[in-house]
């Protein structure tokens, strides 16, 4: 765990983005040097259609205190219709992740085009601080210690 | 065991300003599966690449992994490179530590530690990438253009003229389209089918192209270099082999009565016609519809007076199947009728014609020999009324877009106007003048201040019909809004340029998208204006949005050279980053249980059935899923679709993407 | 069979003989039209362009009322108040917070879902059908259907007939025997309620109508609302005066029309109130 001071907690948080879209925009985040917080890593994907929603589990049991996913705005898909389809997975996914008891707040999701360099940076900025209050994610941790000492899950 | 060099670019002081790249080549040295690491200034440039190529060939380096800029700017540069030492381009990385780092962070600890996290999570993805080859698919070197207007013609004489093969199908008796029945065309008043004749016989003489008129696109299968096309082959009723084009059936069919549609309503025709005199080919062909003989079973006149005996009745529809490469689209648009405007008298009124009909009045070929005459009665009309934006611009009537080429076409009919009737009066009602074009705005000018045309700025509310006059109520909103009625002998509506009936049909069967107005949709609005979102099928001309000729004429030759540059290649090589179905020993042959739903959501139609046969039987044991390597773009929605994980995505790989998220988080 | 009314203020002022025409016509084909109890005025177009809650309530107590007092569908033959009514049913279910506040300025909350019918839909619903059988005098003359800005208009509200060049009136007339002519002054503006405040006005644009009408050859122009009646009719003289010569072309209501057809007295359709002489039909 990264910390500025010993008693301000840092989240890690890892962002799931599409190469057309997102990314493209987080890219120009970067050229027009805005500047935003540290505590979020970027994973390149081809489409928000690919992101296989196992992966933000694996995200947790990591030690991922929040994660953003974001791609094309509907309608602007590269692919034509891949956001479309990790919406409406993600609507059934976020309500069997709140039965199971998962803190769904801790993940956000959003549109940011490839024009919205400024968008990314207050959607990084927002999702660390709202993360940050939360603060660490320790009961997801707990249960995958848990799991993993009880050799249930195998790494 | 990995051999992986990781490069850590300085990027001149972009990255070192707030980045220790020292440090993080350090980090990266101690990393698992890492043989090599460094960093140096400018990695793009030639002696960073020498770098990286070195170090691949001393180290037996089976990975690369470089920090710099975006993957978006320079992973091809860094590709090539690996490529040209030996390693698998596709074995090669990029850490973002520009755009996603150094760029948006402040110097710090902070910094540098999520530098080196990031080099870690491309490492850790890099360790289970696989050398992946370009794939090569098979072209038929054969190109078919649907439409036989301008766009198709110039498109076809485009391919032709490399040396390719062309098929161009039209659906009417003749090519020409739209522009043949044009008089004059803007901005240089040139006699439209003067110049497009020429070009309309060298499709006709043209030993690569293939001419097939009064044919349809019946069905299009397979893909892009591969496609099978079905065309339908309409009965003529007559023998093109025998028929010499005398045009003496014409003369003697007693159906003389039908409204001729290339004069848009205006004059008459035959029921064995060819639709004007310069119709390429110039054979006619009989209107089942209206034919004595096919309606009420008695005539036959045309039959007994032809000196060849080239009439042939009863002919089913032909279909003949062509292998194709490329498709382009050239269908074209049409203009709404006055019948669509209740304001302006539901087409109850004769004298009231929409643009089109106006050029048929002017032209010389046309049903009054080129002069402005009223349907109604035959006078020359004193006064005309042209109103601009029928439709177009106006969400109410469902048309928000505006049609182009108006503005400059009614100008166009008010000169015409002026010069054939000198006493003549003409008002154009507009809402703003669009005259963007190349000598557009000084013809406009020209129709103001040389002839005389009086533009007025304000709609009309309604024309309704007085003792053979028509009353135009209208405003003029520069003069704060006076009304203004004129009774006029003439009023010519601009109507908005609408999709061709049956586009919707034919995109579907092409399986190319459309937009709610039925105009077919381009692949990107800026960048891909001549390509749709189907690989191989390419767009010109106004079947995508209305545009006037010069416009027309450029999209139909890019949509060409897409063709051209797509057929002129021995293969296809296309990028191998695609899904992959498993498939494993017997008896599985694959876990894919043949649900497809893949199928139902892949947007590019590149989910196939395989059937996995018993080999000596031939008894189908399964059906399962095949990825068809020359449609799958590489989204990678199907991966996260499949129950049973059976399909993954080469270059982002459940493993790989798994290991890269892991990576990020441990430390 | 037994409808609400709602006569509003004029068909029980100037628009006596509209009432009379509609109150004798229904009968004949077996409706009764009970008049809603404590109706209130439904504003006009005073009330909407003064203040826009009360151009909501007063229409809706009228609506609530009519509910309340068990009619399913009402009869509204006055265009102005039909529109109203008509308007306020759509606003209110459109927003379900400003139903509340209306319903608290009214005093009393009420479903929204009364049917209203303005003249020409209870004739089409109600008598259309069952007309042929009925006629005994055949309406054989040439007229002009007037149908007023407010009868079909705003289409997406009122959903009823075409919007620019309307034909439900034209067909009723046709089958009672008459011929339309055919012209553009069907919705054309007659000056509306600045035959008060602009007389003038009213003299220049219900002149228009009137005389396009006559030019045709309309023996007589049909109308379906007391503002278009009370303009080309009561208004006449100052048409006449604008236009430099006498027009005699009387203007009935559709109502009047149908109630000639079908044998009713022209004292019992009141036609004896016109300021121009009917007795041409």
């Amino acid at each position: 765990m990264e910390e500025k001071n010993d008693n301000i907690f840092e989240p890690r948080i890892i962002a799931f983005v599409c190469n057309w879209c997102t990314y493209a925009g987080a890219d120009l985040t970067g050229t027009s040097r805005i500047k935003y917080s540290t505590n979020v890593e970027i994973v390149r994907f081809p489409c928000t259609g690919r992101i296989d929603f196992m992966l933000l589990l694996k995200a947790f049991a990591g030690g991922a205190d929040g994660i953003i996913i974001s791609g094309c705005h509907p309608n602007d898909c590269h692919y034509t219709s891949g956001n479309f389809h990790a919406r409406r997975r993600w609507m059934v996914f976020r309500d069997m992740l709140d039965f199971m008891g998962i803190d769904i707040e801790r993940i956000r999701w959003s549109w940011v085009s490839a024009a919205e360099g400024a968008k990314w940076a207050d959607v990084v900025n927002d999702t660390v601080s709202k993360i940050r209050e939360m603060g660490p994610y320790t009961e997801y941790k707990k249960a995958a210690k848990f799991l993993e000492e009880e050799k249930i899950i195998h790494e | 065991m990995s051999k992986i060099g990781v490069f850590i670019c300085h990027c001149g002081e972009n990255i070192s300003a707030t980045v220790d790249c020292e440090r993080v080549a350090k980090s990266a040295s101690e990393m698992e599966g890492v043989a090599f690491a460094t960093d140096y200034k400018y990695m793009c440039s030639d002696p960073g690449q020498s770098l990286i190529k070195n170090a691949i060939r001393e180290h037996h380096l089976d990975g690369v992994v470089v920090g710099s800029c975006s993957p978006r700017m320079h992973e091809p540069t860094f590709r090539r490179a690996c490529s040209e030492a030996g390693l698998n381009p596709y074995l090669c990385e990029i850490a973002n530590l520009r755009e996603h780092v150094s760029w948006v962070h402040e110097k710090g600890e902070a910094t540098t530690l999520k530098a080196i996290d990031i080099v870690k999570g491309v490492v850790e993805k890099v360790r289970r990438n696989k050398p992946l080859n370009a794939i090569e698919v098979p072209i038929t070197k054969k190109a078919l253009v649907i439409g036989g207007g301008i766009a198709g013609i110039q498109a076809s004489l485009d391919i032709a003229n490399c040396g390719q093969k062309v098929i161009l199908i039209e659906k009417g008796p003749s090519i020409g389209g739209h522009m043949s029945q044009l008089s004059e065309t803007f901005p240089t008043l040139d006699c439209s089918q003067c110049i497009l004749t020429p070009r309309m016989v060298e499709v006709a003489q043209h030993p690569n192209i293939t001419l097939y008129t009064y044919a349809e696109l019946d069905k299009l299968d397979g893909f892009i270099g591969n496609f099978k096309a079905t065309i339908r082959l309409k009965a003529k009723s007559v023998d093109y082999n025998k028929c010499t084009g005398c045009g003496l059936c014409t003369t003697k069919c007693p159906q003389k009565k039908i409204p001729s549609e290339f004069n848009e309503g205006l004059g008459l025709r035959t029921a064995i016609f060819t639709p004007f005199p310069q119709a390429v080919p110039n054979k006619p062909a009989i209107d089942k519809e209206h034919c004595n003989y096919y309606q009420k079973g008695k005539c036959k006149v045309c039959q007994k007076f032809c000196p060849t005996g080239a009439i042939e009745y009863d002919k089913p529809d032909e279909f003949i199947t062509e292998d194709i490469g490329a498709v382009i689209v050239t269908t074209g648009f049409n203009v709404l009728k006055t019948d669509f405007f209740p304001e302006y008298g539901y087409g109850k009124y004769k004298d009231v014609i929409t643009g089109l009909q106006f050029e048929r009045l002017a032209s010389a070929s046309g049903p009054t020999l080129g002069e402005i005459r009223r349907p109604s009665d035959g006078q020359i009309p004193k006064k005309i009324v042209f109103i601009s934006c029928c439709g177009s611009r106006d969400p109410a009537k469902g048309i928000p877009y505006c049609s182009k080429i108006c503005c400059m076409y009614t100008a166009k009919h008010a000169m015409l106007y002026q010069h054939k009737v000198h006493d003549g009066e003409s008002t154009i009602f507009y809402m703003d003048v669009r005259a963007g074009g190349k000598n557009y705005e000084e013809f406009v000018r020209r129709a103001v201040e040389e002839d005389h045309v009086n533009y007025v700025r304000g709609r009309v509310a309604r024309v309704y019909e007085k003792n053979g006059k028509l009353i135009v109520k209208g405003v003029d909103t520069l003069l704060s809004a006076k009304p203004v009625e004129i009774e006029a002998d003439m009023v010519v509506l601009a109507t908005a340029g609408v999709a061709n009936k049956g586009a919707e049909e034919l995109a579907q069967k092409m399986h190319i998208s459309y937009d709610p107005y039925h105009f077919f949709a381009e692949a990107h609005p800026k960048l891909k204006p001549v390509e749709t979102n189907t690989a191989g099928i390419f767009l010109a001309g106004a079947c995508q949005s209305p545009k006037d000729i010069p416009e027309t004429v450029a999209s139909a030759s890019g949509a060409a050279v897409k063709a051209v540059s797509l057929l002129s290649q021995p293969t296809l090589v296309r990028e191998p980053i695609i899904a992959v179905v498993n498939r494993c020993a017997p008896p599985m042959f694959s876990t894919c249980v043949g649900c497809f739903m893949c199928e139902t959501i892949c947007p590019y139609n590149a989910i196939e059935h395989e059937e996995i046969k018993d080999r000596r039987t031939g008894k189908v044991i399964k059906t399962v899923a095949k990825i068809n390597p020359g449609l799958c773009q590489g989204c990678g929605t199907c991966v996260s679709f499949c129950r049973s994980k059976s399909i993954d995505i080469q270059g982002y790989t459940n493993e790989e993407m798994f290991a890269e998220v892991t990576a990020l988080l441990n430390k | 069979m037994k409808l609400g009314f709602y006569p509003g203020c004029s068909l029980n002022g100037t628009a006596r003989e509209y009432n009379e025409s509609v109150k004798a016509l229904a009968p004949v084909f077996g409706i009764e039209l009970v008049e809603i109890d404590d109706w209130n005025c439904c504003g006009a177009s005073a009330a909407h362009a003064v203040n826009r809650d009360l151009s909501l309530a007063l229409p809706a107590r009228t609506l609530a009322l009519a509910e309340k007092q068990g009619f399913d569908e009402i009869v509204v033959p006055c265009a102005a108040c039909f529109n109203r009514l008509a308007v306020a049913q759509y606003e209110l279910n459109k927003d379900e917070l400003l139903k509340k506040s209306v319903e608290k300025s009214i005093d009393m909350t009420f479903n929204n879902d009364i049917k209203i019918l303005n003249v020409v839909q209870f004739i089409d619903k109600y008598i259309k059908d069952k007309i042929i059988e009925k006629i005994s005098h055949k309406f054989e003359h040439q007229v002009a259907c007037y149908y007023g800005c407010l009868l079909v208009r705003p289409h997406k509200i009122i959903g009823f007939d075409r919007v620019e060049d309307p034909t439900s009136l034209d067909e009723l007339m046709q089958l009672i025997g008459a011929t339309t002519i055919d012209w553009g002054f069907k919705t054309e503006c007659c000056g509306a309620s600045l035959s008060i405040a602009r007389t003038d006005l009213v003299a220049k644009l219900s002149c228009n109508i009137v005389k396009d009408a006559a030019d045709r050859g309309a023996e007589a122009i049909i109308v379906a609302c007391p503002m278009c009646h009370s303009n080309l009719d009561m208004r006449r003289p100052q048409i006449d005066e604008y236009v430099g010569k006498k027009i005699s072309t009387p203007v009935i209501y559709i109502t009047q029309a149908i109630g000639l057809a079908v044998g009713i007295t022209p004292e019992k359709l009141g036609l004896q109130r016109h300021f121009v002489k009917v007795n041409t039909l």
